[in-house]
C-alpha cells in the first residue's frame, strides 16, 4: 500500500476533519457523508484516517478480529477461542476498508472460497469486505454511483450490525459493525434517502476560496507527490498530536455528562426543523458528546450542540424543492433563532 | 495581416500547441493527461502516431467504449481458471497500461460508471478491485489520452474525467496541410524525451512560480486545485525539455496557457490585467518552437537554495519580481482565451444539464438481455442470456469431489470385463477427470441485467379558449404523431389537459396508443388557462414515473398566457406568477421539458416560461406537426 497524505496536512476543511474525528471517537454517531466539489480532498481525508487511528486489540485467530471483551454475539469463532480461558489477543490496525466501484456482491458480503472449493473440494466461507471492515471503517468513494443492489445490502447490514450470508449452500452470519463513510459529488447523482439516513453526519465541502489557503493546498500536495516519505515524516508530529487527542477523547467519552437542558435544546431544534424520527436528536446528542470528549470537557454545553448541529441535521430535513438555499442555511437560521448570540 | 492570414496563423499555432502538449505529455504522462477534441481523421491520426513514437518504450493501450469491469479492473481469468483447476486472476487494462498511455476512444460516450472507475484509479495511482472472488492491487499510473469526438455542442467529456486531464486540445480547426507541414514525434524527439524524463525528477520549482500559477488560476476562476497541480507538472516537464534545472517564467507561462486557460470560467476584468493583455498580445508570444537541433541551454541560477516552507523569497535580480511574474503567467493564459468564452461556457453548461437530465439512454434499450449486470441467478442461458461462468463454477465447486468419484465409478463399471487395453484407457480417463472440473446443467447461472430506463412522455395540452381558437387541432395532430413514435419505441405516454379552472389527467401513463388517441380526440376546447395547475400536475406525473424507474419528459403545448391562478381564481398577474413558480419547481425537480408555443405569433411569455423550466422552446407557427415530432424525438434522444 502506498503512503497516504497525512491527515493533519489537509488545509482548511475543518468541519470535515472534525466530523471524521467525532465518528472515530464514538462510532455510534453513525457514519459520515462528505459531499462536495471535485478536488476538495474528500477521499484524501478519509484515507488519511487509516494512518491516524491507534491500533486495536483483537482476539488471535478470529477472522473478524473481534474484541476480547465483546460478548461474541454472532461470531462463530470467538466462543470456541474464548471457551474456558482468557483468549490470546494481539494489536491490529483498525481497518479502513475501501469499497471500490465495480465491486461484485460476492466480494462485499463474502462467498464460497473458490480457490479451496476447486482445489480441495472444501466448502469454505471466504469473508468479504464487510467482514474485513468490522470494528473499523467502510469507505465508499462516489457513494452516489454505487449500484443499487449493493446499496440495499449495505443499508441492511449497517442497520443490523450483522452480515447474514445465504448463498451457494452456505449459511453464515458474522458481526459487521462499521462506521460507514461515503463521499461523492452531488452533480453526479443523488443518494437514496434510505442510505442518506444511515449516515450520522453529513458535510458539504467546498474548495477554499482565499488565495493563501489555495496556494497552501497546492504547495503541500505538490511536496507530497514529489517526495511522499519525507512529507509524511515532516507531518508525523502533527499527526501524533491528533492521534493523542483522539485517544484521550475516547477514554473520556464514557464520563462526559449530557445535562437535561442540552437534551431539551436538541429536541427543540429538531422540532423546529421538522426532522423525521428520533435519529436526528440521538445523533445530535452523541456527536455533541463526542466533541466535548475531544475538547477535553466533562459536560456538554450549548456550544458543542451548535457546532455539530449543521452536520448532524442538514441531511434530515424534508426536501423543499423551491428552497434552493440549501439545508445548511435552514439549520443555521434555526440555530440563530434558538441560540441568540 | 489579412483575416485569412490570421486564421492560418492561429490554425498552425493550434497545431504547434498540440505538438508541444504531446511532447510534454510524453515526458510526464501520469502527471498530465490529454483531452483531444477532434473527429476521426488524418490530423488526429497524425497526432496520435507522433505521440506513439514518443511512447515507443512504454505500454500503449486502447480502451474500448463498452469495456466490461473484468477487463477494465481485472478479475478472474476464466480460461486459465478452468485449465488450472484453481482460481487464476488476470490484470485489467488499467493495470496493463501502468507507466504508459491509455487511449480512451470516443471518450465523450463513456458510461458514467466507467468514468467513475477511471477517475478513482487515476486519483489513487493503483487499481484496487474486489471482484469474482479475487482481491487485486496493482499499480496503475498511466497517462490518459481521451479522444473526444463530440460533434454537437452538447456532447462533452464527463466533467470528472476532464478535470483530471491537464491538456485540452481542439484539432478540429487544424487542416491536414498544417499538420503535415510541421512534423514532430521523430526518433530524435523520442531520444530527447527520454533524456527529459531522466532530468524531470531533478527539476526545481521555485516558490514564486507556484504562487503565480495559483494566482492565475484564481483570477481565471479555476477552482480545482487539480488544475494547478497539473500546471506545475507541465511547467516542470517544459523545463526538463529545455534542459534547464529550475522552472522559470517561460515554463509557467506555457503551463498557464495550455492548462489553465482552457478551463477559465471568468475573464479577469481588472484594468491592469487588461493592459498587460494588450501589451502581451503585441509582445512575442511564448515560443512553442520545436527545438529541431539542440535545445537552448539556459544557465540555471544555481545559487538559489530553496527551502520548501518559505513563501516570501527574495527574488534574484535575474528573475522578474513576483508581481511581474504573476502578470506574465496570467497574461499568457489570457492570450489563449477564446473571445466567446462566456457564451460557450453557458452553452456547455446547458448541454451538460440537458444531457444529464434526459438520461440519454432512456429510449435506447428495452430488452432484458442488455443493461447493467445486477447479479446472477440459477438457470440455463436461454434466448441469448449470458452465462455467468464465475457463478456457475462457484455452484459447481463444492460437488467436485463427489462428482469425480461417481464418474470414476461409472467409467470403471462400464469398462469392467473389457480387455486389458481398455483398463489402461480407463485409468487414463480417471486421471484426466481428476483434473477437469465437472459442471452439470443445474450449476448454470445466468447474469441478471437491469435494462436501462424507459421513457415516459407526459403531454400537457392547453385546451383553453385562447388556444382552441388558435391551434388546438394542430397541437392534437402533433401529439398523435408523437404517440405513434412512442409506440414504436415502447415508451409510455400520459396526457394532461387543462382548461377552465383546473388541470385534468386524461390518461395516466400507459402504453396504450388507442386510449391516448381517444382521450385526445374527445378533448373539448374553451375556458381559462390554469397553467400553474397544469405544470404541477405534470410534475406530479413525472415524479411517479421517476419512482417507477422511468425517465420522464414533459411536453407542454400552450400559448403561455396564464389567467387562472393555482387556487382556481382569475387574474392574469397572479396566474402568471404562479405559472413561473410552478415552472421553477419543475426545473428544480430536474425533469426535462419541451415547451411548444401554440400562439399564432411567438410570444415572450411562453419563451420566459420555457426559460424558467429549462425547457426547449419551440414556437409552433414556424413548425408543423412533423417538426414538433422531430423536436420531441431530439429531446428524448
Amino acid at each position: 500500500m502506498s503512503l497516504t497524505f497525512p491527515f493533519s496536512a489537509i488545509v482548511a476543511q475543518d468541519e470535515m476533519k472534525l466530523a471524521i474525528l467525532i465518528a472515530a471517537v464514538d462510532p455510534s454517531v453513525g457514519g459520515v457523508l462528505v459531499f462536495g466539489d471535485r478536488g476538495t480532498g474528500k477521499s484524501t481525508a478519509v484515507r488519511a484516517l487509516a494512518a491516524l487511528l491507534p491500533p486495536m486489540r483483537a482476539v488471535v485467530g478470529c477472522r473478524y478480529h473481534c474484541a476480547p471483551e465483546s460478548s461474541a454475539a454472532g461470531c462463530e469463532q470467538c466462543p470456541v477461542l474464548k471457551a474456558g480461558r482468557k483468549p490470546r489477543t494481539e494489536l491490529v490496525p483498525v481497518p479502513v476498508v475501501d469499497l471500490p466501484l465495480g465491486a461484485t456482491e460476492d466480494r462485499v458480503v463474502g462467498a464460497l472460497d473458490l480457490e479451496r472449493a476447486l482445489s480441495q473440494g472444501v466448502k469454505a466461507f471466504e469473508p468479504g469486505l464487510l467482514a474485513r471492515a468490522h470494528r473499523g471503517f467502510l469507505y465508499i468513494d462516489e457513494v452516489n454511483l454505487l449500484e443499487d443492489h449493493l446499496v440495499d445490502l449495505l443499508i441492511d447490514v449497517a442497520a443490523s450490525g450483522e452480515n447474514v450470508v445465504e448463498r451457494e449452500g452456505l449459511s453464515v452470519r458474522h458481526p459487521a459493525r462499521f462506521v460507514l463513510v461515503g463521499s461523492g459529488n452531488p452533480e453526479e447523482g443523488e443518494l437514496r434517502p434510505q442510505l442518506l439516513d444511515r449516515f450520522g453526519l453529513s458535510l458539504e465541502v467546498k474548495t477554499p476560496t482565499d488565495l493563501p489557503s489555495r496556494i497552501e493546498v497546492v504547495r503541500r500536495r505538490d511536496a507530497f507527490e514529489r517526495g511522499p516519505e519525507a512529507f509524511v515524516a515532516r507531518w508525523a508530529a502533527e499527526d501524533d498530536k491528533v492521534r493523542r487527542r483522539l485517544v484521550a477523547g475516547r477514554k473520556r467519552l464514557p464520563d462526559v455528562q449530557v445535562p437535561d437542558t442540552v437534551l431539551e435544546r436538541a429536541a427543540e431544534l429538531c422540532m423546529k426543523l421538522g426532522t423525521d424520527g428520533l435519529r436526528g436528536e440521538l445523533t445530535l446528542m452523541r456527536a455533541a458528546r463526542a466533541l466535548a470528549a475531544l475538547d477535553g470537557l466533562a459536560v456538554v454545553s450549548d456550544a458543542q450542540l451548535r457546532r455539530v448541529a449543521p452536520a448532524a441535521l442538514r441531511h434530515r430535513l424534508r426536501r423543499n424543492p423551491l428552497d434552493d438555499a440549501g439545508s445548511t442555511v435552514r439549520v443555521e437560521r434555526a440555530l440563530a433563532e434558538l441560540f441568540p448570540a | 495581416m489579412t483575416d485569412t492570414a490570421e486564421i492560418t496563423a492561429s490554425r498552425s499555432r493550434a497545431w504547434q500547441d498540440a505538438a508541444l502538449a504531446g511532447l510534454l505529455f510524453a515526458i510526464d504522462p501520469a502527471g498530465t493527461g490529454v483531452a483531444v477534441r477532434a473527429g476521426a481523421g488524418p490530423v488526429r491520426d497524425q497526432w496520435l502516431a507522433s505521440l506513439r513514437v514518443l511512447m515507443l518504450d512504454r505500454p500503449w493501450r486502447r480502451l474500448p467504449l463498452h469495456i466490461r469491469d473484468e477487463r477494465l479492473l481485472g478479475g478472474l481469468d476464466l480460461a486459465a481458471t478452468l485449465q488450472a483447476g484453481r482460481a487464476v486472476a488476470q490484470r485489467g487494462v488499467l493495470a496493463d497500461s501502468h507507466g504508459g498511455v491509455l487511449v480512451l476512444a470516443m471518450a465523450e460516450r463513456l458510461e458514467p460508471s466507467t468514468v467513475a472507475r477511471l477517475a478513482s484509479v487515476m486519483d489513487r495511482g493503483d487499481v484496487h478491485a474486489e471482484r469474482d472472488g479475487v482481491s487485486l492491487h496493482h499499480p496503475a499510473r498511466f497517462g490518459a489520452v481521451a479522444l473526444d469526438e463530440g460533434a454537437a455542442d452538447d456532447e462533452h467529456l464527463a466533467a470528472s474525467l476532464r478535470e483530471r486531464l491537464a491538456f485540452s486540445l481542439d484539432l478540429n480547426a487544424v487542416s491536414p496541410r498544417d499538420a503535415a507541414a510541421q512534423e514532430w514525434g521523430t526518433l530524435q524527439d523520442l531520444h530527447e524525451v527520454q533524456q527529459a524524463r531522466r532530468r524531470l525528477p531533478a527539476v526545481v520549482l521555485p516558490e514564486p512560480v507556484l504562487v503565480a500559477l495559483c494566482e492565475a488560476a484564481a483570477a481565471l476562476g479555476v477552482d480545482s486545485p487539480r488544475a494547478v497541480l497539473q500546471a506545475l507538472s507541465v511547467a516542470r516537464a517544459h523545463c526538463a525539455w529545455f534542459a534547464r534545472s529550475e522552472v522559470d517564467a517561460d515554463d509557467a507561462a506555457v503551463a498557464a496557457r495550455l492548462v489553465l486557460a482552457p478551463r477559465a470560467t471568468t475573464r479577469p476584468q481588472t484594468e491592469a490585467v487588461a493592459e498587460t493583455v494588450a501589451e502581451e498580445a503585441a509582445a512575442p508570444e511564448p515560443p512553442p518552437e520545436m527545438p529541431e537541433s539542440e535545445p537552448p541551454p539556459a544557465p540555471p541560477p544555481a545559487e538559489d537554495s530553496l527551502s520548501e516552507e518559505s513563501p516570501a523569497e527574495p527574488p534574484t535580480p535575474a528573475e522578474p519580481p513576483p508581481g511581474a511574474l504573476d502578470e506574465l503567467v496570467l497574461a499568457a493564459a489570457l492570450a489563449a482565451l477564446p473571445p466567446d468564452l462566456l457564451s460557450r461556457m453557458k452553452a456547455e453548461r446547458a448541454g451538460r444539464d440537458a444531457a444529464r437530465a434526459v438520461g440519454k439512454a432512456g429510449a435506447q434499450q428495452k430488452s432484458g438481455l442488455r443493461g447493467r449486470p445486477i447479479g446472477a441467478r440459477r438457470g440455463e442461458p436461454q434466448a441469448g442470456q449470458r452465462l455467468n461462468v464465475v457463478e456457475t463454477l462457484r455452484a459447481a465447486a463444492p460437488w467436485q469431489k463427489l462428482r469425480r468419484q461417481t464418474s470414476a465409478q461409472a467409467s470403471a463399471r462400464q469398462s469392467a470385463g473389457d480387455a486389458d487395453a481398455g483398463t489402461r484407457q480407463c485409468t487414463n480417463d480417471a486421471h484426466a477427470s481428476a483434473r477437469r472440473i465437472e459442471v452439470r446443467a443445474d450449476d448454470f447461472h445466468v447474469t441478471r441485467l437491469r435494462p436501462n430506463r424507459q421513457s415516459t412522455t407526459i403531454f400537457a395540452v392547453d385546451a383553453s379558449g385562447s388556444s382552441a381558437l388558435h391551434r388546438l387541432a394542430e397541437a392534437k395532430g402533433a401529439v398523435e404523431l408523437l404517440l405513434a413514435d412512442c409506440y414504436v419505441r415502447r415508451d409510455q405516454v400520459a396526457v394532461i389537459a387543462f382548461r377552465g379552472r383546473a388541470a385534468e389527467v386524461l390518461l395516466p401513463a400507459t402504453r396504450s396508443l388507442v386510449r391516448a388517441k381517444r382521450a385526445l380526440a374527445g378533448l373539448p376546447g374553451g375556458g381559462g388557462t390554469p397553467l400553474a395547475a397544469a405544470i404541477d400536475a405534470a410534475s406530479a406525473l413525472a415524479d411517479i414515473a421517476r419512482r417507477r424507474g422511468e425517465s420522464p419528459l414533459v411536453v407542454l403545448l400552450t400559448d403561455g398566457r396564464a389567467n387562472v391562478a393555482l387556487d382556481g381564481t382569475g387574474g392574469r398577474a397572479r396566474a402568471e406568477a404562479d405559472a413561473l413558480q410552478a415552472a421553477t419547481r419543475l426545473r428544480v425537480a430536474g425533469v426535462p421539458a419541451l415547451l411548444i408555443d401554440t400562439s399564432p405569433l411567438p410570444h415572450a411569455q411562453a419563451a420566459r416560461l420555457a426559460q424558467h423550466m429549462h425547457a426547449t422552446y419551440l414556437p409552433l407557427p414556424q413548425a408543423g406537426a412533423q417538426a414538433v415530432s422531430r423536436a420531441v424525438l431530439a429531446a428524448t434522444r
